[in-house]
């Protein structure tokens, strides 16, 4: 069976702002998805480390601050419905299966490489921009937050900018 | 009023929400086909701005919908979380980002959603942010002056830029609409192929952009919440009477020696005069902040008696009436003012030989109510001291 198209993308839009408003409703904040990352992470080192947890001041204020771990933070339970959620959808538009997206000019490997890479440049600036695209950028402009929108503003500036040096990743 | 967590619904249920939240995020990214690394990358090369529709479509219609839900009270606008503005980190983080972005194609939820679907790169992607958090976290100390400089608190963007919330809703509307159109011109030219927008698909976008328009201004014509209420109560105030809920001095001492437990006595004067003179076991509500979630809790009850007073008859009877309407508990307001009663229990002169036999009655009570509150105060000063209600403030982020 062939895959499915896409939703209308602006009917997907739509969707996704009344997900967004109902969460803010009921919780009073937006959506993320670095901090769940985070947690698991910083969870992680806590758990397996505890000594360098007291010698690393980020780590240990972390720790000191969520003392629930990452079974209780809120990100980590939301990004398992998006796991969730994206798996449904996949199931139901014929899209799930074991793939790798790449540009044509390159290699699987190279673009594992750069996934990584941009993975990593990713996790670091979203930990100083304090959220990514979901938590500071979406979310920061459903509540008009200057620092989401500019956060904002910067991801996708910065996004231009660097696209003509990194074309080869990704056009013919 | 919403937010509903943690007042209705506990942190641990929260945790439930987070979850079925997260299954509506993940299945919409999805069906817009953000599990696409080369769909997500295509907004940077102008061949197919699905990101920017999908992304400016969400954020405008959450932030009417907030817009809305706050101008009708269903939605306590100063409880919301208001990511805070770090510029610096901002800047820097977001261009940080933007380069991940363009290297890894994609950002963290996108990646979490392919990844769920079995894309590999999208994998490569998750766990590559692991090792770029703990790099942050176990570097921080180079990143820390950047990470916490000109930290100017939760602000908004409409404050920066001068301007109404409303008039800011208008204009990134606007910007987004004219955007949509913009990019549609773009990926045409870059695809060398025109998509046919139908008849019908254009009708209903002028219909979707109408009711955007539309919302906003029935917000900005229509009075909201809080100026509704207001002008109800501004007319009862001249209105109605309300005799038969004045509870004189005497009556509320009698309550207070007897029955202490189960009244509140609410001094809605400023927190300035409560400080110089206040009725025993008065709490300092001031008539503007009842309207705080932080007091539903008393005027939305059933086993305790509210009393109000003030020293102008007006404020209290105001008060009075907005409790009226913002709770179901039981409420009275005291007949004379804070003055009056410190006058008829403190400094208390013995009548005269030729006094009335209701006179000397009169002076009996008040006296022994008198030294009965001073002794209720003294017994009850470490419970009785007004309990600080601390309205959690929502922690959120990413």
């Amino acid at each position: 069976m062939k895959p499915q198209k896409y939703m209308n993308p602006y009917l997907a839009g739509f969707l996704l702002g009344m997900v967004l408003l109902g969460t803010i409703y009921v919780t009073g904040r937006g959506l993320g998805a670095s901090g769940a990352v985070k947690s698991v992470v910083l969870s992680t080192i806590v758990a397996v480390a505890p000594e360098h947890t007291a010698s690393t001041p980020f780590i240990k204020t972390y720790n000191e601050e969520h003392p629930g771990g990452p079974l209780k933070d809120w990100l980590v339970f939301e990004v398992i419905g998006v796991i969730i959620g994206a798996f449904f959808s996949g199931v139901l538009s014929n899209r799930v299966g074991i793939k790798l997206e790449r540009g044509p000019r390159i290699t699987n490997s190279t673009r594992i490489i750069a996934a990584l890479f941009g993975g990593a440049l990713f996790g670091l600036g979203s930990q100083l921009g304090r959220g990514c695209t979901s938590g500071a950028a979406l979310s920061g402009m459903a509540v008009m937050s200057f620092g989401g929108i500019i956060t904002m503003l910067a991801i996708f500036g910065s996004g231009y900018a660097f696209a003509f040096f990194f074309r080869k990743l990704w056009l013919k | 009023m919403a937010p509903l967590v943690p007042t209705i619904f506990s942190n641990e249920f929260s945790l439930v929400i987070a979850l079925i939240a997260g299954i509506g995020f993940g299945f919409t990214l999805e069906q817009a086909g953000f599990s696409s690394t080369k769909k997500l990358v295509g907004l940077f090369y102008g061949y197919d701005f699905t990101v920017l529709k999908v992304f400016f479509t969400a954020g405008v219609t959450a932030m009417i919908g907030v817009l809305l839900l706050g101008h009708w009270g269903m939605l306590d606008l100063s409880l919301i979380y208001i990511n805070p503005t770090f510029l610096w980190s901002a800047l820097v983080g977001g261009a940080i980002m933007g380069l991940g972005f363009i290297i890894g194609g994609f950002c963290p939820g996108t990646s979490v959603c392919a990844a769920a679907i079995g894309k590999l790169d999208a994998l490569a992607f998750v766990f590559g942010g692991m090792i770029g958090v703990f790099a942050f976290a176990e570097g921080y100390p180079i990143f820390q002056d950047i990470f916490v400089a000109e930290n100017w608190g939760p602000v908004l963007i409409n404050e920066q830029l001068g301007m109404s919330k409303l008039v800011f809703a208008v204009l990134l509307s606007a910007i987004a609409f004219g955007a949509f159109y913009a990019t549609g011109r773009i990926e045409n030219y870059v695809n060398k192929v025109p998509t046919e927008v139908t008849k019908d698909k254009r009708n209903l976008y002028i219909v979707g952009i109408g009711f955007a328009f539309v919302v906003l201004a029935f917000i900005a014509i229509t009075p909201n919440s809080d100026t509704r209420l207001e002008s109800r109560i501004n007319k009862e105030l001249a209105n109605q009477d309300i005799k038969a809920f004045e509870v004189p001095a005497d009556k509320l001492a009698g309550e207070i020696v007897n029955n202490y437990y189960k009244i509140n006595i609410i001094d809605v004067r400023d927190a300035e005069a409560f400080k110089t003179y206040h009725l025993p076991f008065a709490i300092n509500i001031p008539v503007d902040k009842l309207k705080n979630t932080e007091w539903l809790k008393i005027l939305d009850q059933n086993h305790k008696t509210n009393y109000f007073y003030a020293d102008d008859k007006q404020l209290a009877k105001r008060a009075f009436l907005l409790a009226k309407h913002l709770g179901k508990a039981e409420n009275f307001v005291l007949a004379e003012s804070s003055v009056g009663f410190k006058n008829m229990f403190t400094g208390l002169m013995a009548p005269g030989t030729n006094a009335s036999k209701d006179e000397i009655n009169t002076f009996n009570f008040r006296q022994k109510a008198a030294i009965d509150m001073m002794a209720l105060v003294d017994a009850l000063k470490n419970s009785s001291a007004p309990i600080v209600v601390k309205t959690s403030k929502i922690k959120g982020g990413c």
